[in-house]
């Protein structure tokens, strides 16, 4: 068998010396590992950083099979991010969710697209609350949607301020304020209501965070996950600048 | 059942020898060939060099680094910049920037890097000792020679938080185009990160 196609990657591990195994999300095969043989070597190892895009091709005897990738860099995106903490954190995020929460060899176009959307974005000035937003696409592109769209209780659409961390729905400021201690907050521009800001962000990572854990990763997030929220909270405690 | 073409000595000698870097099974059998061939003057030396290395190289207590003394070499040398500390990933690093003789200050290594993948987190490292020696008030600035990838630079930022308390100043390596590169043929990341860090002539 044999394929060409672009690919995303979000992990590498060492085989051998020389070799490496890479993980990456392309966009019609889906999650897909495969060994790279010289994957180590100074040609090839500035390539395979997490968030590489590349042009991919596998071979292998039968699709179940590990096979071989044959890899060229097309863009490279990490290098954009050394210098700034966070957004390099949120691309490791980024890789790592998907790398977890993907099963093998099922095709996600629009998880590929909106991955690389990201990466451009992660470069712009409203970078966090894309992230965020793009956790949000994720659960829904796997099948654990959150319903920001109407009030769960009322059926009404004005001033949506929490979220069920039951069932995901949003309801309103008034039905949920008696509840708030057991609600998740909804940030405002995740309702529609434009805004954003660091302590929206951080209302955004926890509400995601909750949904990732409980829904796509049984209980745990990746290190790198945890480590962005960490760092977003610790930036937004300090007051600084969060590069 | 045949016997065995050869000793189990030797056996466990090219068995061992195939574990080194750079060696499998065919090559690790022609070495130790090479070394029974040339008892006296390679395999029984080798032998010797070995068993007195695995009993005096140590990690220094002070930066890390591996030596048959503590502190290591490099920390006992008193003519050494101590208000500059070089942080590297492991002692491979710390040789290979001792050999450019192009730094006088002293090091710290870390024993490793933050990696998802080989669940290294920020405990595993050796950032504690780090921490202590820069509040030192003779340590002027902390550079942070870590590689120039992701798992490098999320470990350059997790150590800047570390010393945010201590009052050093937190320097790291430059990143762009190096010496003998043409433009040609570098990655997007290397070109854009040269251009970034672009500094006037």
């Amino acid at each position: 068998m044999e394929w060409d196609d672009q690919g995303i990657l979000l992990a590498t591990r060492p085989h051998g010396e020389g070799a490496v195994v890479a993980t990456l999300l392309t966009r019609n095969h889906g999650r897909h590992s495969g060994l790279v043989a010289g994957g180590r070597s100074p040609r090839l190892r500035g390539a395979l950083e997490p968030g590489s895009l590349l042009a991919a091709r596998w071979r292998g005897r039968l699709a179940e099979h590990l096979g071989h990738f044959t890899l060229e860099p097309v863009k490279g995106y990490a290098a954009l991010f050394f210098d700034a903490a966070a957004r390099l954190a949120a691309l490791s995020s980024a890789c790592a969710l998907v790398d977890s929460a993907l099963a093998d060899h099922e095709p996600h176009p629009a998880l590929f697209d909106g991955l690389l959307a990201l990466f451009d974005l992660l470069d712009g000035p409203a970078w966090a609350e894309a992230y965020v937003r793009w956790e949000v696409g994720l659960l829904a592109e796997l099948g654990f949607g959150l319903d920001l769209d109407r009030c769960a209780v009322s059926g009404a659409n004005d001033y949506l301020a929490y979220v069920s961390p039951r069932t995901g729905r949003a309801v309103t400021a008034s039905v949920g304020e008696p509840y708030r201690d057991r609600l998740l907050p909804l940030p405002d521009f995740l309702a529609g209501r434009g805004g954003g800001g660091p302590a929206e962000v951080m209302s955004g990572l926890k509400l995601t965070g909750h949904f990732l854990q409980r829904g796509l990763l049984n209980g745990s997030l990746p290190p790198a996950r945890v480590r962005l929220q960490e760092r977003y909270a610790n930036a937004v405690a300090r007051g600084d600048q969060i590069g | 059942m045949r016997a065995p073409m050869i000793g189990s000595e030797i056996e466990r000698l090219i068995q061992l020898l195939s574990k080194l870097p750079g060696l499998g099974p065919r090559s690790a059998r022609r070495a130790a060939l090479h070394l029974i061939k040339r008892r006296d003057s390679l395999l029984v030396p080798l032998s010797e060099a070995m068993a007195l290395a695995g009993e005096s190289v140590r990690a220094c207590s002070v930066c890390g680094n591996l030596d048959s003394r503590d502190p290591c070499a490099v920390c006992a040398d008193h003519s050494r910049d101590r208000s500059i500390i070089c942080v590297v990933e492991d002692a491979g690093d710390l040789w290979a920037l001792e050999r450019t003789r192009a730094f006088r200050g002293t090091y710290h290594v870390l024993g490793g890097l933050l990696s998802a993948l080989q669940g290294v987190g920020p405990d595993d490292l050796n950032l504690d000792s780090l921490a202590t020696r820069a509040a030192d008030p003779a340590v002027r600035e902390v550079i942070l020679a870590l590689n120039a990838t992701v798992d490098g630079q999320t470990t350059a930022h997790v150590v800047t938080d570390r010393l945010a308390e201590a009052d050093v100043s937190v320097s790291r390596l430059a990143h762009g185009v190096p010496i003998g590169g043409e433009l040609d043929y570098l990655d997007d990341g290397t070109l854009t990160a040269a251009l970034r860090a672009r500094r006037p002539l």
